[in-house]
């Protein structure tokens, strides 16, 4: 601020009437407050879009093949999505007392919430690890690297399986068809990812030859044509047998709930600094903007995982 | 009132412009690390400059290897460059022009510096911000041209999958990053601009007393906001997919390559408006500064701003005609396609008409304004063909198409340069040689109808766009065009040499040369750090009848307020 004192009237104008946190250019402490509120929204909207794009190709995709959906879905735990709901539930709740407490300046209770809220963040984080673990364990992986453990996903499939593959199959069956599908049995984790390394290279061309029903070459002109081959198979209920390409349920998955945590991990950075300032005393029924600004995104945050909750886990 | 035109009068000498923003703290630190809109602005416009020359540098390239048909390509002999240097020239050159030139080009150098002096007020709402958008735009630029030496990339502008999924080139996700970055640089800058508008307008000021250029770059802005972040998810996606091939947008492994084109446009059609807008909204200040008449149609030209706008989000569909789309889809995106064209028509019916009896002065500024007014309208009227279904499966993919979208974008970059003549002289606190600027502009403009409008008939004969070779009896469209685009680049490097000649030879600026009545000509050349002394009278911004020519100031002054005519004599 220094920079402005060159001018004296301005200078003079500027201690007088300006509290140490408004900037120069605002007038007052309202007008700045309204402008960072107005810009925190417009974000969040941006970050809605941004998310949009995702939910769009969800759409699509859901659309066009609904047995991919209904069937990869079993394999996700709704108990270990319940619970992460309901954890971030609450963190935008102890969020939300965090605000009310900085408005009153309520400096023991504001420290007191954020810490219960990036305790939150970390739960979730933690529960999200337990479950990408498990994926990455039997091979449920997107596009290019999915690698099931079990061979009965692709049981309709002429394909000759080896004897190692029909025991994978047979021990697995009880964990792919259960629809609880607990995470970590260890006789299936250390089964799985051997086993499912033989028959994968077989897969892949096969893999190929479904998505393209019409043997069209590779980017050849009618490219649309290949989403809607899938409906003149006409398939029928959400059988196994018929689901083909269910790997690109875990690629939107993945995308999906990665982007997600990422904005997780992003949300605990802004409210570790927020919980900085708290400590520091910086906030007052006067001034609170960050912290306020800090629980709009992690209620953002904790929306959308409220979408993506009944969208990747409880489909019927 | 009166100590305001007094300060206005004094001009550049007086004591305030003795410290201006320029000189204020000095060192390359005070400007790597400012948060002063004018000097981002001004970093900006010179980065942009610079890439537009590295760009065109690029369209050379790809004219002077269109010089002369390749014949029997296979094992023949290239002509100077092997067709894959030619891939990456004509897709560096409209990466370049799109992403890093045109897009910001207007919004972000321009808006930045002008964008708060025309509100009167010390800055955008969020200053660290705007810094951080523009070091976005730095590292964007700088990964997409460290492509070229981290593997270089031919996708084209577009990153079609699966050939960009497929190729073997290794500058695809260096690119594809660098644009994710500018597409973020130019989603803060929207919203840096909304708020600005929003929340530092003087209350004096309603929406239908600001000067239309801020019309443009609100609607602009609103764009920005809303469609960039798609682009920025789809890229992600496009990186993720070409990294680990999630299999979302790749066909090889079930993915939908359609989706990623209806991705792609649902951005880059509403860019198409974010190009052009803010350019509208310049055209309006300097065709009625430049014929000392107020705008014809205020609120139509603000509301077909806004109106374009929206429309701008429903068009997508009309780049994927021969797609796959169905033929409904198709029907729906035509029809909506040509009614984009009655905003854009009513913003040049109201230009004509403020033309019409004003007296124009052929200032480098207006000849720019004036060359947009043809450029946009051949731009304009040739999308109609392309809107037509049945026609732009003829004409897809073919030169018709690029000279089509030549003659819209590039009718942003003449008024970009026209804004920058414009400001120039509050911006830097010279005169550009007048003479000198006249001959740039007009050579430009010459060398650029003449580039694509021979690519006109080029594409109706069905030549198509992209290629490396071509048949005999396309030789002298080439020809034509490659001449023109030489011409074009003299007259660009004539510009430039014009503006940097400036800094050294060029006599200081007055406070308002041309006699604008927008605020920023109310502070002095080059504006102090804090813009005004005292906040500037809101008054019609396109009423002129407040400043004399002054042949002592070489610009205008205020006029003291008995000399003033009755306001009444307006229409308005």
């Amino acid at each position: 601020m220094a920079d402005i004192a060159a001018t004296g009237g301005h200078a003079a104008a500027h201690e007088l009437g300006h509290p140490s946190h408004v900037q120069h250019h605002f007038d007052t402490s309202a007008q700045q407050f309204e402008a960072s509120k107005l810009g925190m929204w417009l974000f969040l909207g941006t970050e809605v879009l941004f998310f949009s794009g995702l939910f769009c190709a969800y759409t699509v995709y859901r659309f066009n093949h609904p047995e991919i959906f209904a069937y990869a879905h079993k394999s996700l735990s709704v108990f270990w999505g319940a619970l992460n709901t309901i954890i971030l539930i609450a963190s935008s709740f102890t969020m939300a007392l965090g605000v009310w407490c900085a408005q009153k300046s309520n400096r023991p209770g504001l420290v007191i919430c954020l810490i219960l809220t990036l305790a939150g963040a970390a739960g979730f984080m933690v529960i999200k690890a337990i479950e990408y673990n498990e994926k990455f364990q039997h091979g449920k992986l997107w596009g290019r690297l999915y690698q099931p453990a079990q061979h009965d996903d692709h049981a309709a499939d002429d394909h000759a399986a080896d004897a190692g593959a029909a025991d994978a199959h047979a021990a697995a069956s009880g964990a792919a068809h259960g629809s609880d599908a607990r995470p970590t049995d260890p006789a299936h984790g250390a089964a799985a990812p051997a086993a499912g390394h033989g028959p994968s290279a077989a897969f892949q061309p096969e893999r190929t030859s479904l998505a393209e029903p019409n043997q069209l070459p590779r980017g050849g002109v009618k490219l649309s044509t290949l989403t809607a081959g899938g409906h003149d198979k006409g398939h029928g209920g959400p059988k196994p047998a018929d689901v083909h390409n269910e790997h690109i349920f875990y690629g939107i998955y993945f995308c999906l709930t990665g982007l997600h945590g990422l904005h997780v991990l992003a949300g605990m950075v802004v409210l570790s600094c927020v919980l900085v300032g708290a400590v520091q005393g910086r906030y007052h029924a006067g001034y609170y903007t960050p912290v306020d600004l800090g629980g709009l995104y992690w209620h953002l945050v904790d929306l959308i995982w409220i979408f993506l909750f009944p969208l990747l886990y409880l489909i019927h | 009132m009166s100590s305001y035109d007094a300060a206005a009068a004094r001009g550049p000498d007086s004591a305030a412009a003795a410290d201006n923003y320029l000189t204020h703290g000095r060192g390359l630190l005070s400007w790597a690390l400012t948060l002063d809109h004018k000097r981002i602005g001004v970093m900006y416009m010179t980065g942009i400059i610079i890439f537009f020359l590295i760009g065109g540098l690029f369209a050379l390239l790809v004219r002077t290897s269109l010089l002369i048909p390749q014949k029997n390509v296979p094992g023949g002999t290239p002509f100077i460059f092997s067709h894959d240097n030619y891939n990456l020239f004509f897709t560096l050159h409209g990466a370049i022009m799109v992403f890093i030139v045109i897009i910001p080009g207007i919004p972000a150098a321009m808006g930045n510096f002008v964008l708060p002096l025309m509100l009167g007020a010390k800055d955008v709402a969020f200053p660290r911000l705007n810094l951080t958008s523009w070091y976005l735009w730095l590292s964007g630029a700088a990964l997409a041209l460290l492509s070229i030496i981290m593997g270089g990339f031919d996708t084209g502008w577009t990153f079609y999958v699966p050939y960009s999924t497929d190729t073997t080139f290794a500058g695809v996700i260096p690119v594809l990053s660098g644009v994710f970055l500018l597409g973020f640089s130019s989603i803060f800058t929207g919203l840096n601009f909304i708020v600005t508008i929003h929340k530092l307008r003087p209350p004096e000021m309603g929406w239908f007393r600001m000067p239309l250029m801020l019309w443009a770059t609100y609607a602009t802005a609103v764009i920005q906001v809303l469609a960039t972040p798609v682009l920025g998810i789809t890229l992600l996606l496009l990186i993720v997919e070409r990294a680990a091939g999630i299999g979302v947008f790749n066909p090889a492994l079930g993915g939908d390559p359609v989706l990623y084109q209806h991705f792609f446009w649902f951005y880059s059609h509403p860019a198409v408006y974010i190009m052009i807008l803010p350019a509208m909204g310049v055209m309006s200040e300097l065709l009625s500064v430049f014929s000392r008449k107020h705008i014809f149609g205020y609120s139509f030209i603000a509301f077909s701003s806004v109106a374009i706008a929206i429309f701008g989000f429903l068009v997508w569909g009309h780049h994927m005609f021969v797609s796959g789309q169905s033929n409904l889809i198709s029907t729906v995106f035509s029809f909506l396609t040509f009614s984009v064209a009655v905003p854009s028509a009513i913003k040049m019916f109201n230009w004509l008409a403020t033309l019409y009896g004003g007296s124009i002065s052929f200032r480098a500024p207006m000849i720019y304004a004036l060359s947009f007014m043809w450029i946009f309208g051949i731009g304009g009227l040739t999308g109609l063909f392309l809107g037509t279904l049945a026609v732009d499966v003829h004409l897809h993919d073919t030169y018709f198409v690029v000279a089509h979208f030549h003659f819209v974008m590039a009718g942003t970059i003449f008024v970009f340069f026209g804004a920058v003549h414009y400001w120039w002289p509050k911006i830097t606190g010279r005169m550009y040689n007048e003479t000198l600027g006249n001959w740039g502009a007009l050579l430009s403009v010459i060398g650029f109808n003449i580039t694509f409008l021979a690519q006109f008939p080029l594409g109706t004969h069905g030549m198509p766009r992209r290629y490396y070779n071509y048949e005999e009896h396309y030789w002298i469209y080439h020809v034509v065009s490659t001449c023109g685009a030489y011409l074009a680049g003299i007259g660009f490097v004539l510009t430039v040499i014009c503006l940097v000649q400036s800094l050294f030879r060029g006599r200081k600026a007055p406070a308002n040369p041309w006699g604008g009545n927008t605020m920023e000509w109310y502070c002095p050349s080059p504006p102090p750090h804090h813009n005004f002394d005292h906040p500037p009278p809101v008054t019609d911004p396109y009423d002129f009848s407040g400043w004399k020519y002054d042949e002592k100031a070489g610009g205008y002054v205020r006029r003291s307020p008995a000399e003033i005519p009755a306001p009444a004599s307006k229409g308005h």
